[in-house]
């Protein structure tokens, strides 16, 4: 009985909301796809002037930041009460656990929403294109990253730790952040969200020693500096450079501007300068060692003896064609190779096409836009790395996606757009998801799935421990899909 | 911050604590909790935003910078997204040369992140990080442009 009561209430506050939507049908009606950092900030600008709705695949919000951001940097992560206050809006519904491109189409979306905004991110991976690379013990970084911070489909990864080195190739954050996840002291990990079952394997773990591999030169790698004072003050390591890779920087220094200059700085301290004592038996005790490696290309992934896993890679000697942010590599025509039981690739996200009615451009991996607004296509936005391609912190993001909802509310309020025809918004496609069994989860649903997360963390010490599993999340909430109209 | 600035005028040492902490914060949201700036001694602040309009503030001493915007509910788009935690860069202010000597010296850590702000001149700094003084009595602080605006400078075509 009280379950029943409790159903009809949310059918009465259902009819309640479809009642004060259609009355405030002065608000134009825009429908955000993806609700990470890009759907949310695009969401947070749209919400001054008009109702938005934000899809998301997963039943759990915040894309990148939840399955991106390194766990043992929760400060970035205080963007999600930013986030949150979003979702608490009055004019703003979150519907997680849509698959946009599957469960509904982008042209159904078109239909019954004023503007939609594309802010799915990037999916997918670049890879390196060379022999080997499907070899076991090579993973693209996206793949390392979701496994350790619990993304569904890379629960299953299991990467093989049973080896002495590991190479990554590239040297952004996002290598760095890999980087100090495999050989920071477990004792750190354990306080932090990282899953259990990856806790578990790193404490297992036999790396010892991991080079970070890069095309170009000191000058040109693109992580940032914080990230590389982490490694360098990472406990119980010692940096192991090749000092003569850095010949010609001390007078490079000079000309460079100060985010670039203090950023080599602390690779030249690092590599170059002899250690003060106290810095030298830190060293020596060390158990654990990581390095830059430069101009070097991926050739080949060799096998080991069995023919199935990674032994080594073959790597191409390159030199540098011009200077600074715009230089290129190009090989010299000599080769060299490393032996390692681990090869990350961390060379780039990319984005995928997930519907073929939204323009795409294949080399770029973006959707064609003017300033968020999708080239041929009166109605449609992106905002996010979907925009721009994969490069960026939050705020880039941020500011990305506040570009985008203005160019938005510039054709709504200019009759670019017709915004004066009523659109149905989700009364429009809550039916279409019934129909074909598409459950959404609304955000107070993720709310109860974020207290048991939290409830689980706290026995074992941590922030948190994610749900790995879909199925596992629908289930921790009662009564899901009860009613489309939160 | 305030009850600090008060215990050692009592004692009549000079105010190392209370400087350490504005330079060195602790690794939490630096939302003041108290009610905002109706006590004794308010510092006033002058922020230009955006779009050149000036805004007028005023703060306890001890308070960042970002607290104040965060108190007085200053709009200003994406300030201080990590919550004062030296994760991000989206408190940048810009000070005169003048000013910015005041603010006394800047960590490595606030550097870091600073270097990474859109816009960065030699006079920038983190709100998070920068604690009212009497000395700042007056204070310009202007909010930096995040992004270029390439409203003009784009055409059509991607």
């Amino acid at each position: 009985l009280r379950v029943e009561w409790r159903r009809s209430r949310s059918e009465v506050e259902g009819w309640i909301w479809g009642r004060r939507s259609a009355s405030s049908a002065a608000h134009q009606k825009v429908c955000v796809v993806g609700g990470g950092p890009a759907g949310f900030y695009t969401a947070q600008h749209l919400l001054k002037d008009v109702q938005v709705d934000i899809y998301e695949r997963l039943p759990v919000p915040f894309g990148l930041v939840r399955f991106g951001v390194a766990p043992d940097h929760p400060e970035v992560k205080n963007v999600i009460s930013t986030f949150t206050q979003t979702a608490h809006h009055a004019r703003c519904c979150y519907y997680g656990n849509v698959n946009v491109g599957t469960d509904v189409s982008v042209e159904e979306l078109r239909e019954a929403y004023h503007a939609v905004v594309l802010s799915y991110g990037a999916e997918g991976n670049r890879s390196m294109g060379v022999p080997g690379e499907d070899l076991e013990g090579v993973y693209p970084a996206k793949d390392f990253v979701g496994w350790y911070n619990g993304l569904p489909s890379n629960r299953e990864l299991n990467p093989g730790l049973d080896c002495e080195t590991a190479v990554i190739l590239g040297q952004g954050n996002v290598a760095l952040d890999v980087a100090r996840i495999l050989l920071s002291p477990i004792d750190e990990l354990k306080k932090t969200d990282i899953t259990q079952r990856s806790l578990d394997a790193l404490a297992q773990s036999q790396v010892r020693r991991v080079l970070i591999v890069g095309r170009r030169g000191p000058l040109q790698i693109a992580g940032t500096i914080k990230e590389l004072r982490e490694m360098v003050n990472l406990p119980d390591t010692k940096p192991e450079m090749v000092a003569s890779e850095f010949e010609g920087m001390a007078e490079a220094l000079k000309v460079i501007p100060r985010p670039r200059k203090r950023l080599t700085e602390l690779m030249l301290k690092t590599a170059v300068d002899p250690p003060a004592e106290k810095e030298r038996q830190r060293r020596q005790a060390a158990s654990r060692s990581w390095g830059l490696r430069f101009l070097r290309s991926p050739l080949e992934v060799l096998a080991g003896p069995d023919g199935a896993r990674v032994a080594g890679i073959r790597l191409a000697v390159n030199r540098l064609e011009g200077t600074g942010d715009g230089s290129v590599a190009v090989p010299t025509g000599e080769v060299e190779t490393m032996d390692c039981g681990l090869v990350i690739t961390s060379i780039g996200y990319k984005s995928l096409p997930i519907d073929p009615a939204v323009p795409f451009d294949p080399r770029k991996a973006i959707v064609p836009n003017s300033l968020g607004r999708v080239q041929q296509a009166a109605g449609l936005y992106c905002s996010g790395w979907l925009k721009t391609g994969p490069v960026g912190v939050i705020a880039t993001t941020m500011n990305n996606s506040f570009d985008t909802a203005h160019s938005v509310v510039e054709d709504l309020t200019s009759g670019c757009l017709d915004a004066t025809s009523a659109k149905p918004g989700s009364t429009g496609i809550g039916p279409l998801l019934d129909k074909r069994g598409v459950k959404p989860v609304s955000f107070s649903d993720w709310e109860k799935i974020n207290q048991e997360e939290r409830r689980r963390g706290a026995a074992q010490g941590k922030p948190r421990e994610k749900l790995l599993d879909v199925e596992e999340m629908l289930k921790t909430v009662p009564l899901l899909g009860r009613g489309f109209l939160m | 911050p305030c009850v600090k600035l008060l215990y050692s005028w009592k004692h009549g040492y000079l105010n190392t604590a209370l400087l350490w902490d504005c330079l060195h914060p602790p690794p939490q949201p630096a939302f003041a909790e108290q009610h905002p700036s109706r006590r004794g001694n308010p510092v006033t602040v002058h922020f230009v935003n955006r779009d050149g309009e000036k805004i007028t503030a005023k703060g306890s001493p001890g308070d960042s910078l970002l607290d104040l915007v965060i108190n007085e509910d200053l709009d200003f788009d994406g300030f201080g997204a990590c919550e004062g935690t030296l994760a991000c860069s989206t408190c940048h202010l810009v000070f005169s040369e003048e000013v910015y000597e005041k603010l006394g010296p800047v960590t490595d850590e606030e550097m870091d992140m600073l270097d990474l702000a859109y816009g960065l001149t030699d006079t920038s700094r983190l709100g998070c990080q920068v604690c009212l003084t009497r000395a700042l009595e007056g204070m310009e602080a202007r909010v930096p442009e995040s992004v270029a605006d390439i409203r003009q400078t784009q055409d059509s075509s991607s």
